[in-house]
């Protein structure tokens, strides 16, 4: 067992609507990572996925509040802190995020050491700009970006080199744990293999501690990460090892999620897809019981009455539903 | 007209396409050669920047044609004037990447799929058969379009608005659809449904579906005939298996090794970083 770097303990946050409706996008979301172990978050758009990965950083911003639950990083409750001290004391150091799209990341008028030296300058005052560019160079050379891109205005960069840069400015001052929020899903192949490159070489080297990758989608998360975490309707439903969760998915959702995977490689042409029929359920008016039996295939009148919590299973996974891991797989395997 | 029975839908011969301004000329599409049979799904892949788009403008009759010519169904394509043009649109109809950016934002949705209804032809056709009509399209795409009325495109979801393309597609019947990238601004839930649709709607009017695409492996699901592209050519073509089961050019190699796959290892070691 190595050292837990994050712990976060059924974390419940909602944003509020302009018509004052409550909408719960992360509910009562228990995770822990430990050091050296990547966790994969995988679920459909608008299943609360990046809404958890701004939640875990503290970033409590209206129309995104607070609501319970503890977020401890490395021993440190961050979740009663104001998001300004947030924003001094945990970001870049304790956690690092990289948005979705590094191009609209990066203001065009500045050239990319200016934004190194801000990083820099938001934690230590001080600082001397000549240190810190001779930092940035060690660093960009470490993670095999040229040096001459420190001068560059952002536009003048590719979309993976820009990906790649935001990363390494993230990742600057070192911190604890770094949330990847679909780094490479604007990217054509080639550029998304050299971020998921970069990415886990920071690993290996400890320039980060511990990860959080999240994407839909499941092959590359599946490559990537140590533990999958599958997440409906702002809630976890799965939660086991990359093979298990792929493999051997528990909850209908995950079976009907794996039933989408589409790879280049024998037997997949012509195959059937499954796909999940009907929509996510509105957040603002939540459905009683399981979030998912609206449009599951197995569903029974108690999934729609009963509060649902998450079982183990064997393996050390943990899963949300009403039947047990033998009721499920058979009825997998007659389809 | 076209000849009706040619086995050959749409072709090209020494196709090129330089984008010119001031001195500097960019030769997006350099003299290929491509012939595509009715009736088959047929995958363009390549990477950003290899010419995939520009091919798929040329082939609409969006943009000109440096040199060469397109046959449509045997017969060299004339669109010189917009009647032409017009008239060659209603075999050929295309799905872009961003659905968020296909609709006009002030028609309702049901003039958008009343529009198509109109464009074959069905302008005498009674209110009530039209509104069946619609319904019938809707249905296709598991869509309820009692629910669409009176409403515009950009209250739906990434996912809707491309499966309502697809509607529209159902209602339009051409010979020709070509999607470029249609699934890759959408998640990978609906993006199964929305390739199973499109081989469905393949199967309902028999038409040629023309898929552009960067992702190797949707390439290998849904198409019978793959074409490779790297800088404008195209390097490897031939059926599916053949292509992607045992690739020739070390491009196509290289294209297949990039993807992440489940039952082999991914090999990130090849990486370079100083590309």
């Amino acid at each position: 067992m190595g050292k837990t770097i994050l712990k976060v303990d059924n974390l419940k946050t909602k944003y509020i609507t302009r018509y004052n409706e409550d909408v719960y996008a992360v509910n009562d979301v228990s995770l822990e990572v430990e050091e050296g172990k990547s966790l994969g978050i995988a679920g459909e758009s608008g299943c609360g996925k990046s809404t958890l990965a701004l939640s875990l950083m503290g970033y409590y911003f209206a129309p995104l509040h607070y609501v319970s639950g503890d977020i401890v990083i490395d021993g440190k409750n961050i979740s009663s802190l104001e998001p300004d001290a947030v924003r001094q004391s945990v970001l870049g150091q304790e956690i690092a995020y990289i948005p979705q799209s590094a191009m609209n990341a990066l203001n065009p008028t500045r050239k990319i050491i200016n934004f190194i030296e801000d990083v820099v300058l938001a934690h230590e005052p001080n600082s001397d700009k000549k240190e810190i560019r001779q930092l940035a160079e060690t660093r960009f050379e470490l993670l095999g970006l040229p040096k001459s891109v420190l001068d560059h205005y952002p536009v003048e960069l590719s979309g993976g080199m820009k990906q790649r840069t935001v990363i390494a400015i993230s990742v600057f001052l070192s911190p604890k744990i770094l949330i990847a929020d679909e780094p490479s899903s604007a990217l054509d192949v080639s550029s998304q293999k050299m971020v998921i490159k970069m990415l886990l070489d920071l690993m290996d080297r400890g320039l980060v501690k511990a990860m959080i990758f999240i994407t839909h989608e499941l092959p590359l998360l599946y490559n990537v990460t140590d533990d999958i975490m599958v997440m409906y309707a702002g809630q976890i439903v799965e939660k086991g090892t990359a093979r298990q969760t792929v493999f051997d998915p528990l909850h209908p959702y995950s079976k009907g999620l794996m039933g989408s995977i589409i790879v280049p490689e024998a037997g997949v042409r012509n195959s059937k897809l499954s796909s999940i029929p009907g929509v996510p359920p509105n957040l603002k008016h939540p459905p009683q019981g399981c979030q998912f039996a609206e449009r599951c295939k197995y569903v029974v009148e108690e999934c729609k009455t009963h509060e649902i919590s998450m079982r183990p299973a064997e393996g050390d996974r943990a899963y949300r539903c009403i039947f047990g891991e033998d009721v499920l797989r058979k009825a997998y395997n007659n389809g | 007209m076209a000849d009706e029975t040619c086995e050959t839908c749409l072709s090209g011969t020494n196709l090129t396409k330089i984008y010119a301004f001031g001195k500097s000329r960019t030769v997006a599409v350099d003299n290929i050669n491509f012939c595509f049979n009715a009736g088959q799904v047929i995958s363009i892949v390549g990477e950003s920047g290899s010419g995939k788009t520009t091919l798929a403008k040329m082939l609409l009759g969006l943009t000109n044609v440096t040199s060469g010519q397109i046959y449509f169904r045997g017969k060299p394509l004339d669109i010189s004037t917009s009647k032409k043009r017009k008239e060659y649109w209603k075999s050929i109809q295309a799905i872009f990447q961003d659905p968020y950016s296909s609709y006009n934002i002030f028609t309702k949705i049901d003039d958008v799929l009343l529009d198509c209804i109109h464009l074959r032809g069905g302008r005498k056709v009674p209110k009530e058969e039209k509104i069946a009509m619609m319904e019938e399209a809707c249905r296709f795409v598991n869509l309820k379009f009692a629910e669409l009325t009176n409403k515009y495109p950009f209250e739906l979801s990434g996912g809707q608005m491309q499966r309502l393309m697809i509607a529209r597609v159902f209602l339009l019947k051409p010979k020709i659809l070509l999607a470029d990238e249609p699934t890759s601004m959408i998640d990978a839930c609906s993006r199964a449904s929305i390739l199973e649709m499109l081989l469905k709607l393949r199967d309902e009017i028999n038409m040629t579906l023309i898929f552009i695409t960067h992702d190797i492996g949707l390439a290998y699901f849904i198409s019978d005939e793959v074409y490779i592209m790297e800088h404008g050519k195209i390097v490897e073509s031939g059926s599916a298996d053949e292509v992607i089961l045992n690739p020739k050019e070390a491009y196509t190699k290289r294209l297949i090794n990039d993807v992440p796959k489940i039952y082999e290892p991914w090999d990130l070691s090849t990486v370079d970083y100083h590309l």
